[in-house]
């Protein structure tokens, strides 16, 4: 009798419970979707929130960790003159150590904790690749990556949100070709690769114009300091001129190395790996002190896509030189800082594209729609159009000559796949009066 | 006898406690229930960010679960427990690029706990006949080596970029079902959240059941004295290849999840930082204990980005609150080694057991 009571009311209160759940529960979905007019997550009547993130610590901060300081100096001097239509621009940096799991971690503290407006330069090709397809799903704007590799606007229709920014690495490897392909037609060819999308890319965009003349290539994995054998294949291969797509602390190995081989071709770097400054002070780090500074990378060829501290007569650079000594931090100015500030010129100009009461939405459609016609430091015009959300599309070969840069080739001006290398004819902007753009 | 008859409710409640609770599989199912419970309650209550936190938290603690068990029951030392997590991140990518269905998420785990167990398996024959600093110094090369692969089989594993994950689709009725209990949309976040949590607790109880079981005393015995052990009839070797390989079926597990979460698996993530912020998880929540790996993780994955803020709150310059986090973590580390060497919680317990017997000798 006991039992049965208890198994009666074990059914009975199963039951409410269950029924309970239910009525708690929310039940069927409501169809109904939101309509808006666009999101303005991270923007106020009085600021803009902005993030990005950088290697600040790790393997690849020296010099990467100096961009967002740029940056941020330049977002400082606009403030500092009243903002963009009154809004006063948050600029978020933070750290993903050149970790891609990192980097999902601290993209998701931006975008869903700080919730920002936009992110703006993120570094990186493993580590933007991480977040690319959250951010284009989350409808955040990724603009200006900082990266070379193509994925960034080859395809709007993937990443209708992403846009790159520096020349892509097939830009850079085809003019890079072309002018050797003019200028050293009897030149024996070694090329110098990183054993990823840099080295991938670029050779490709090289072999068009180079097919014939490359006598050897070679590849090494970052990380692995000892290059000694690539650089000695490419000597026994007789190359009389390298092109090297590396980054800067390689340019650094393979001149040392070759050094010890003796071994003298022309060297010509992408701009990637050719920071003269960066490049000089690893030098004198990785030898110990024997090898100092800039003078032993005299005579070395590359490229510049933006007017670096060098060039103290562009007025960019002046421009890049007084914000930074209003606001930057009193150590010297550095390319990666113009690279920063340039940047966040770019994104400046973005903004105020997209009007007086900006979106997300509006400003990655100001950016597709005009951002051919900025006008910025950048020596080619961007390329942003519906088509492709590709960066700047050209740029100008250097050689270091008497410890100074010297000026090979006006501008050239291409885009990736088999558009030929042009010379950009128009004419070099510059800056506004108050260094704001208009 | 006459209890049984005037027994009051209060202490047929008791009774059925100590039922609950008579046995470490009945008392490790209980504890797995609560923690199911308050998962559910947690990750419905916050935000999406905090979920993602979550996530990070439960894949460092299920890797560092099978670590505190290799290390602290059975005495091996392993450097190199990053690896498994890449051969599971990897196999998870693999798997997850190929298809997506409903049911790829629970294929994607076991894929990756097999694969991982194999390797697990190579790789313990050869850990077992290794002893401290050798097997430290095997199980490193093994955590420089794995990362290099993707490098050399660039073609199929993606080189230095890596292979980005397509993140796996919300079941449909899973999502209906949660939101006919909850009223809230089950996204994808907190979908690989629940992933997580769930992987965590299942693991949680089979490894404490293994731990409290004959394998688990095998395991110390092999510990503690080996020659005893072997007298007593155990193999050396099979206890140990055993415990390799539960603890590599963990780190792949994962690695699964942590490739899920964070949507790519890249050399750059299992560099030897991984291996070693496992190891420091397992050493500050205390050895051999798997609520002290879970605290481990937890701290672990929330110290820098809190330090970070209050560097940013301080009025400190990004560059220099991200430099202030690896600084924070190293001093607490060496903090807990100093004045808690057995780890958060295994100097609790000691306290704990210090105390309980000091009571009893003064009775």
């Amino acid at each position: 009798m006991k039992s049965s009571i208890s198994l009666a009311a074990r059914v009975t209160a199963l039951t409410a419970a269950v029924a309970l759940v239910a009525a708690c529960g929310a039940g069927g979905r409501d169809e109904t979707e939101e309509t808006s007019e666009g999101s303005t997550v991270g923007i106020t009547d009085t600021s803009v929130k902005i993030g990005g993130h950088f290697p600040l610590t790790g393997v690849a901060s020296p010099g990467y960790s100096e961009i967002p300081t740029g940056a941020q100096a330049y977002y400082d001097f606009v403030n500092a003159a009243g903002g963009i239509n009154g809004r006063q621009i948050e600029y978020v940096v933070r750290d993903d150590a050149y970790d891609p799991t990192t980097t999902t971690q601290v993209v998701n503290e931006l975008v869903l904790q700080d919730e920002v407006f936009a992110v703006v330069g993120g570094l990186g090709t493993a580590t933007h690749s991480a977040v690319v397809d959250f951010l284009n799903e989350e409808g955040v704007p990724d603009l200006f990556v900082s990266s070379g590799a193509i994925m960034w606007g080859n395809d709007p229709e993937q990443y209708p949100n992403t846009f790159g920014w520096q020349p892509d690495y097939q830009v850079e490897g085809k003019i890079i070709g072309d002018w050797v392909l003019e200028n050293r037609p009897d030149a024996k060819v070694g090329l110098f690769l990183q054993d990823d999308d840099l080295g991938r890319d670029s050779e490709e965009a090289v072999r068009q114009y180079l097919d014939d003349q490359i006598v050897e290539v070679v590849r090494y994995t970052s990380g692995n300091t000892d290059v000694a054998p690539q650089i000695a294949a490419l000597q026994a291969a007789g190359a009389d001129l390298v092109l090297g797509f590396n980054v800067p602390s390689y340019t650094a190995l393979s001149q040392l190395t070759s050094m010890r081989l003796n071994y003298d071709p022309e060297w010509f770097y992408s701009s990637i790996g050719s920071d003269v400054n960066l490049v000089g002070s690893l030098l004198g780090r990785f030898s110990e002190g024997a090898i100092t500074g800039a003078q032993s990378l005299e005579g070395m060829i590359s490229l510049e896509y933006i007017p670096g501290v060098d060039s103290t007569d562009n007025p960019w650079t002046q421009l890049w030189q007084q914000v930074w000594d209003e606001h930057g931090s009193g150590e010297p100015l550095t390319n990666y800082r113009v690279y920063g500030m340039s940047q966040a010129y770019a994104f400046v100009q973005a903004l105020q594209a997209a009007g007086e009461n900006p979106t997300r939405e509006g400003i990655v459609a100001a950016i597709q729609d005009g951002g051919m016609d900025f006008e910025g430091p950048q020596l080619a015009p961007y390329r942003y159009s519906e088509e492709s959300h590709l960066g700047i599309s050209g740029a100008s070969v250097f050689q270091i000559q008497n410890g100074v840069p010297e000026y090979l080739t006006p501008v050239l001006q291409t885009d990736i796949g088999d558009s030929p290398v042009e010379e950009y004819t128009g004419e070099p902007a510059t800056p506004p009066e108050n260094g704001i753009p208009e | 006898m006459s209890t049984s008859v005037t027994k009051s409710p209060s202490t047929g409640i008791t009774t059925k406690w100590a039922q609950l609770t008579a046995t470490p599989v009945r008392r490790h199912f209980v504890a797995a229930v609560i923690g199911l419970i308050v998962i559910f309650a947690v990750l419905e209550s916050v935000s999406t960010f905090r979920q993602s936190q979550l996530t990070s938290v439960a894949y460092l603690a299920i890797a560092a679960g099978g670590l505190t068990l290799l290390t602290g029951i059975n005495g091996q030392l392993s450097l190199g427990h990053g690896a498994f997590m890449a051969v599971g991140a990897y196999t998870a990518a693999l798997i997850l690029r190929a298809q997506d269905g409903s049911w790829v998420v629970p294929v994607v785990l076991l894929a990756a706990t097999a694969v991982s167990t194999l390797v697990g398996f190579v790789v313990g024959v050869a850990a077992a006949r290794l002893h401290g600093p050798y097997l430290a110094g095997a199980t490193l090369a093994l955590a420089v080596a794995v990362p290099g692969l993707a490098l050399y089989f660039s073609e199929y594993l993606g080189g230095e970029q890596g292979l980005t994950i397509p993140s796996p689709a919300v079941p449909t009725f899973l999502d209906d079902a949660m939101f006919f209990i909850t009223g809230n949309d089950l996204s994808s976040t907190k979908f690989i959240s629940y992933i997580s949590w769930t992987l965590l607790v299942v693991v949680f109880f089979l490894l404490a059941n293994v731990s409290s079981s004959r394998i688990g005393r095998r395991w110390r015995a092999v510990r503690d004295d080996e020659v005893a052990a072997e007298l007593a009839g155990i193999d050396l070797g099979r206890a140990r290849i055993l415990a390799f390989v539960v603890s590599a079926a963990c780190a792949g597990a994962a690695g699964a999840v942590l490739a899920m979460a964070s949507r790519i698996a890249a050399p750059s993530g299992f560099t030897l930082v991984l291996s070693l912020t496992l190891l420091s998880a397992v050493v500050i929540g205390g050895l051999g204990t798997l609520a002290g790996a879970l605290i481990g993780a937890a701290l672990l994955t929330y110290i820098p980005p809190v330090v970070t803020n209050l560097g940013l709150d301080l009025g400190l310059s990004s560059l220099q609150s991200a430099e202030l986090a690896p600084l924070v973590t190293g001093v607490f580390t060496v903090l807990v080694i100093l004045f808690a060497p057995l780890g958060l919680v295994g100097s609790y317990r000691k306290w704990r057991f210090t105390r309980k017997f000091a009571r009893k000798g003064e009775k």
